[in-house]
């Protein structure tokens, strides 16, 4: 082990340089953030990750946000284990029929003020799993959406622009 | 190869079913399959409903021979496999959920997949309006002094899928877990009846995100078995090339989080960064980092050029060379083997009944991959072994992922080699009059089972893909029996059933 950890004393460090925000996410992002103080928010996002029925790839690329090369908490950014110290909701999906009222209960226990991500484009209408008996829709069928961040399943980079995107408009005010 | 149907049951063989041959059975076959999957002369590859027949997939142990079953229910009841072969149980459950077949004298028929939630019953059987409120889940009773219950879920602490488990503990310890899952039940057979070949493909792919490879590779056989036609020699090259890296992405980066669900977050870090590196070089080579939509009835999407071709080739000179420096780590660290070594312990009897496939079975006895035991193609000119252990505790699993890691870099190197030049696709075809198909594919996780039926228009029928979760989730119920709560993270995460492939 020592051996492992002297040898990372020496290699360059893989963590990527900050992307810029999304352009379409800051636009999105405009209204929403009207309703922050920045004051209570400081430097810092907890994201509560919901998975309302997606087919876990998004949650791999969720997960690859904490590797080194991303190193998401650097920008203040970090998930928590509960909705009660959230400030965001990441949600993915569809939301299904089963998970309907676990997603309703997870926001209602979020505090204000809090921000609803809707992550991956079967998050934004339900995408290739709309029309099903078993499917209740997008995100913004079930809670409100301040953010959507398309993809299939969008990439770490893309999470971390729209994420950035949500802290920069959030400090802006 | 021998008739798996001798001295077991007897059925007509039915025309037009190609990959693995299919059985029309009478309620004395039927019983007989069940009483030989009791006695562990078969083995259970699947069960599933159609409108007024019920199917299940078989294997003979040894021999590597497969069929399907059916028997007609004009009445919707079918003689219960599950009665006889608990591993069944689930599947009749959700049969009955889904088409309303009842399994008569079955031990448990309490609703799965259905929680009440989606205004109708028996959604592709007879579409009975129902209410939406949702009905109330009776758990199996526990008793017992001194004993307290943790319901966890639907939604968990981690970044990780839904599910609910309840514990009940005596103190610390684990004295029974019951899972409740179907939270991520989309209808994916739902909505794939009646749709194109290109769409059901496309949905075959999200069925589990961790596998949308081994689903579409899967899908495709099944898909071309039916119609008769064969994928390219090269494309059948780039499908394995993808699958193993797909492999090689999910192992790495569960070996490094089972370490870190033991608190040992060094090994997460360097695994992490593997992983990624897998991730890129799929983007590079494929156009996408998980190769999504790459596998295509008929053949692959996209082409493999000399830059990504030589992209893969470094990506394994990487890994081999970072590899057993993280090895020797996790050999090394005595707090990690303390937690990991003798944790979890899955029966070999038990893995064996269940038919429990991938790492999960391979770490307690069971040698079975689909890759050597129902050979398809490239596998049958490529070299490899199948690791095996007999432990069955956490620590054997992530043993038997790192000798799959070492594998699939060997497997990537042949594949590179022999790779054809060619053409990457031929055209599907109207068949004309209905024709189905069985496949099996070994993903990451175990053996993928897709059983599919188009109709003479070319639209899918009826199309069942069956995740390897299936016989695994009920094997971790019993693997934390006797544990500490705190290393149910840790079994958990060694066996990481899929969610979203069981509840379909």
């Amino acid at each position: 082990m020592r051996k492992l950890l002297f040898e990372a004393l020496l290699k360059p460090i893989l963590t990527e340089t900050r992307p810029t925000a999304d352009d379409a996410a800051v636009a999105q992002l405009a209204d929403a953030v009207a309703r922050t103080a920045r004051k209570r928010l400081g430097r810092s996002l907890s994201i509560r990750e919901v998975d309302a029925g997606s087919s876990n790839d998004s949650e791999l690329e969720i997960h690859a946000l904490n590797n080194a090369f991303y190193d998401v908490e650097r920008f203040g950014i970090h998930f928590v284990a509960s909705p009660r110290h959230a400030d965001v909701l990441l949600v993915t999906g569809p939301v299904t029929k089963n998970m309907r009222q676990a997603l309703e209960r997870t926001f209602a226990a979020t505090p204000s003020p809090k921000w609803v991500v809707a992550v991956g484009d079967e998050a934004l209408d339900g995408g290739c799993f709309a029309g099903s008996y078993a499917v209740a829709g997008g995100v913004a069928d079930v809670v409100p959406v301040d953010l959507r961040i398309p993809g299939n399943p969008p990439s770490p980079t893309a999470l971390l622009k729209g994420l950035l995107a949500l802290l920069d408009q959030a400090d802006a005010r | 190869m021998t008739d798996i149907r001798e001295g077991i049951f007897e059925g007509k063989r039915v025309e037009r079913h190609h990959g693995w041959p299919r059985f029309e059975v009478d309620r004395d076959g039927w019983i007989r399959a069940a009483e030989a999957l009791a006695h562990g002369r078969l083995a259970l590859a699947g069960l599933w409903g159609e409108k007024a027949a019920i199917h299940m997939a078989v294997l003979a142990e040894e021999g590597g021979s497969a069929a399907v079953l059916t028997l007609a229910c004009p009445d919707l009841t079918f003689p219960s496999v599950g009665r006889v072969h608990p591993p069944a149980i689930r599947l009749e459950r959700a049969a009955h959920d889904l088409f309303g077949l009842v399994p008569e004298d079955a031990p448990d028929l309490r609703p799965w997949l259905d929680h009440g939630r989606w205004g109708v019953r028996f959604p592709l059987g007879a579409r009975e309006p129902a209410p939406a409120s949702g009905v109330p889940y009776t758990f199996l009773p526990v008793e017992g002094e001194s004993l307290h219950q943790i319901p966890v879920g639907p939604v968990h602490a981690g970044i990780i899928e839904p599910g609910h488990f309840r514990f009940t503990a005596n103190g610390e310890t684990v004295v029974r877990l019951e899972a409740r899952l179907g939270y991520v039940h989309k209808g994916i057979e739902g909505l794939m009846q009646g749709a194109t070949l290109a769409r059901a493909a496309e949905l075959a792919g999200r069925v589990s995100g961790d596998s949308t490879v081994a689903y579409a590779f899967a899908f495709a056989r099944a898909a071309e078995a039916a119609l008769g036609i064969e994928a390219p020699p090269r494309a059948v090259f780039l499908r394995a090339l993808m699958a193993e890296l797909e492999r090689l992405a999910n192992h790495l980066g569960d070996i490094g989080a089972i370490c870190n669900d033991a608190a040992f977050a060094l090994m997460l870090a360097h695994c992490a960064v593997l992983r990624e590196q897998v991730l890129r070089t799929a983007e590079a080579s494929f156009g996408h980092r998980m190769m999504r939509d790459r596998i295509v009835p008929g053949g692959v999407a996209c082409d493999l050029e000399p830059a990504g071709a030589a992209a893969v080739a470094s990506l394994v000179k990487e890994i081999r060379a970072r590899l057993p420096a993280l090895i020797e780590l996790y050999d090394n660290t005595a707090s990690l083997q303390d937690r990991t070594v003798g944790t979890g312990m899955l029966k070999p009897e038990l893995a064996r009944e269940f038919g429990a496939g991938g790492y999960i079975g391979r770490a307690s006895g069971r040698s079975f991959d689909a890759r050597r035991d129902l050979t398809y193609a490239p596998y049958d000119r490529l070299a490899f072994e199948v690791p095996v252990m007999q432990e069955g505790d956490v620590n054997a699993r992530v043993w038997v992922r790192i000798r799959e890691v070492e594998q699939s870099l060997s497997l990537i190197d042949q594949i590179l080699e022999l790779m054809p030049q060619g053409p990457l696709r031929v055209q599907t075809r109207t068949p004309g009059t209905p024709v189905e198909a069985a496949a099996m594919v070994e993903g990451f996780r175990g053996d993928v089972l897709v059983w599919l039926r188009i109709g003479a228009d070319g639209l899918v029928e009826r199309c069942h893909p069956r995740d390897p979760s299936w016989f695994q989730w009920p094997l971790l119920e019993s693997v934390i029996e006797g544990n500490i709560v705190a290393d149910f993270p840790l079994c958990n995460k060694s066996f990481n059933c899929s969610y979203s492939g069981h509840d379909l």
